[in-house]
């Protein structure tokens, strides 16, 4: 009985915070996606679908979105996975500690200040200065898709690295051990031990680096240069600059609601994956 | 294998090196280097509006994190013994809030209240008995209400995590030797989250100390260093924008080296006592 009312106390600040910052603020939302503008801006209670059916107005930062930020994703995983393996697996354990923390210090430093980095390296007189010197002559990179995937990797690379890291590094090295005696050769260890027992740390990984994509808007404000812009782009400038806050509403809606799906989808077919590994080590 | 992580090692720091490297340039463009100075960061710390914005951002960062870690921890101790529907419901409201994007988060705050003050703020000065009445505004109130929202949902997260890997036989040992719950948590349980909930406390600091996409949106008149910088990088690439980004650097440092050293004293002291 005492420990309920306990419960009940230790519940109750993050319950009042969740309420009047998350659930409130999100039901505005819901509930001015069907409104209509004012005539200075801001919002007037309607019931009107006409916010989305002008979605298409914004179709291309939809489209640049959901193509880069999978490719994103997938591109940082490709580079996280063998230094996190390297890390987990192979470092010395004397400059384990010190390789990690270097991995997290760069995620310690603001995000907007290492993006802006980019703005040097990929600029006219960063990488394609240094081109020149060899010969290869006019290539952009600036503002391009490329240099928002660049800064993408850059940025989230820590991200990707650390619950893959985490997996392996619970992973019993014994198995590694058993699986090498047993005559498999590395690659099938990998495939069949390694990797199977580090989608957890994938699954966490992908996950977590998507769901900051989706809603990016810094990399492509700065590396992308008004040409290459996500959602989050046209929604600082609705809100921000148009003060269109029904039609901002509709498509932070949309957003939020593709990204439920998809990260449910996911997250169902990685239970799934995991599923079938259970089953093949009960056989 | 080797060769490959020096490799990623060297994409993860080459930009952090230039910035630093072009921080202390003399010359006035930031894309060419004309020898070595250090003026720039005079002219940073001279300049009120980035030590205005710093203030704004370190006094939020560390409320933030305070009252993030501390209501985390609470919420994390209660939901073990939480089952059942409350359970579920609140396990959907932690998922919600580590999902939504940062940019949603800013929007959805910014009109929900903005349209509350609205609404209070007349009701506030009719009620009000004599002088002026106060206003309510975007600010300070609403950017650690912000950040605290989102990284309290992580504080749970991690020290939750740490609570399900905890050693379990040791509680009910403490208990069959008729330790008080009370001593129960503060001799066994609080010892074992206690890096978690450090880790955590560190990770809002960082979170709401590097948080652009919320601040630019719930900041109000206030300014937090990166929406500073933000807007002085629109405004053309200067040098003092890389001394800033140097000194955020080395206070990050030092608060990971800070942290390090904690966690280890805190092991040592634990190995110590056992």
């Amino acid at each position: 009985m005492q420990g309920k009312w306990i419960n009940r106390l230790l519940l109750m600040p993050a319950t009042a915070w969740f309420l009047v910052m998350l659930v409130l603020p999100l039901v505005v939302v819901a509930i001015f996606s069907f409104g209509e503008r004012g005539a200075a801006g801001g919002y007037v209670p309607a019931f009107t679908l006409d916010q989305y059916l002008n979605l298409p107005a914004r179709f291309t930062a939809f489209k640049n979105t959901l193509l880069l930020a999978p490719a994103g994703t997938l591109a940082a995983l490709l580079i996280a996975y063998p230094l996190a393996y390297f890390l987990a697996v192979r470092a010395s354990p004397k400059w384990k500690t010190i390789l990690l923390v270097m991995v997290i210090v760069p995620f310690w430093t603001s995000i907007l200040i290492r993006t802006y980095a980019w703005i040097f390296i990929l600029g006219g007189r960063g990488i394609p200065t240094l081109l020149e010197f060899i010969g290869i002559e006019g290539v952009r990179l600036i503002n391009t898709p490329f240099a928002v995937l660049v800064g993408i990797v850059y940025g989230y690379l820590p991200l990707m690295v650390f619950p893959i890291y985490v997996s392996l590094e619970k992973l019993d090295k014994r198995l590694l051990e058993a699986s090498a005696d047993l005559g498999s050769p590395p690659l099938r260890t990998f495939r069949q031990v390694t990797l199977p027992l580090s989608i957890p740390g994938i699954a966490t990984g992908c996950m977590l680096v998507f769901i900051l994509l989706m809603g990016e808007f810094l990399i492509p404000a700065l590396l992308g240069g008004g040409k290459v812009f996500f959602i989050g782009n046209a929604l600082v400038d609705l809100f921000l600059q148009s003060r269109n806050w029904a039609y901002g509403s509709a498509v932070a809606a949309t957003l939020v609601i593709i990204m439920l799906v998809t990260v449910t989808l996911y997250m169902k077919l990685v239970a799934r994956v995991g599923e079938q590994r259970e089953d093949v080590s009960i056989l | 294998m080797r060769l490959y992580a020096i490799a990623v090692y060297l994409f993860l720091y080459a930009p952090i090196g230039i910035i630093i490297l072009f921080s202390f340039n003399a010359g006035r463009h930031a894309s060419d280097f004309r020898g070595f100075s250090v003026k720039w960061y005079g002219k940073a710390l001279d300049n009120p509006f980035v030590m205005d914005a710093l203030t704004t951002s370190l006094t939020v960062a560390f409320t933030t994190a305070v009252l993030a870690s501390l209501m985390g921890t609470m919420a994390a101790l209660a939901l073990q013994r939480v089952q059942g529907r409350l359970r579920a419901l609140y396990d959907g409201v932690i998922y919600i809030a580590i999902m939504i994007p940062g940019i949603v988060i800013g929007i959805a705050t910014l009109i929900a209240l903005v349209t509350a003050f609205n609404f209070l703020n007349p009701l506030l000065a009719s009620a009000w008995p004599g002088g002026k009445p106060p206003r309510l505004n975007m600010g300070y109130a609403s950017l650690i209400g912000a950040h605290t929202m989102f990284t309290m949902a992580l504080v749970i997260v991690i020290v939750r995590t740490r609570i399900a890997g905890m050693d379990r036989t040791l509680i009910e040992a403490s208990t069959d030797l008729y330790a008080t719950p009370w001593r129960t948590f503060r001799q066994v349980t609080l010892p074992q989250i206690f890096p978690a909930i450090l880790a955590g406390f560190l990770l809002s600091f960082t979170f709401s100390f590097d948080d652009f996409i919320i601040a630019f949106f719930v900041a109000g008149s206030e300014s937090t260093l990166p929406i500073y910088v933000f807007s002085s990088i629109r405004r053309g690439v200067t040098p003092e924008i890389n001394a800033i980004g140097t000194m955020v650097l080395g206070v990050s440092l030092s608060l990971l080296v800070a942290a390090q050293f904690l966690l280890r004293m805190k092991a040592r002291q634990a190995r110590a006592a056992g």
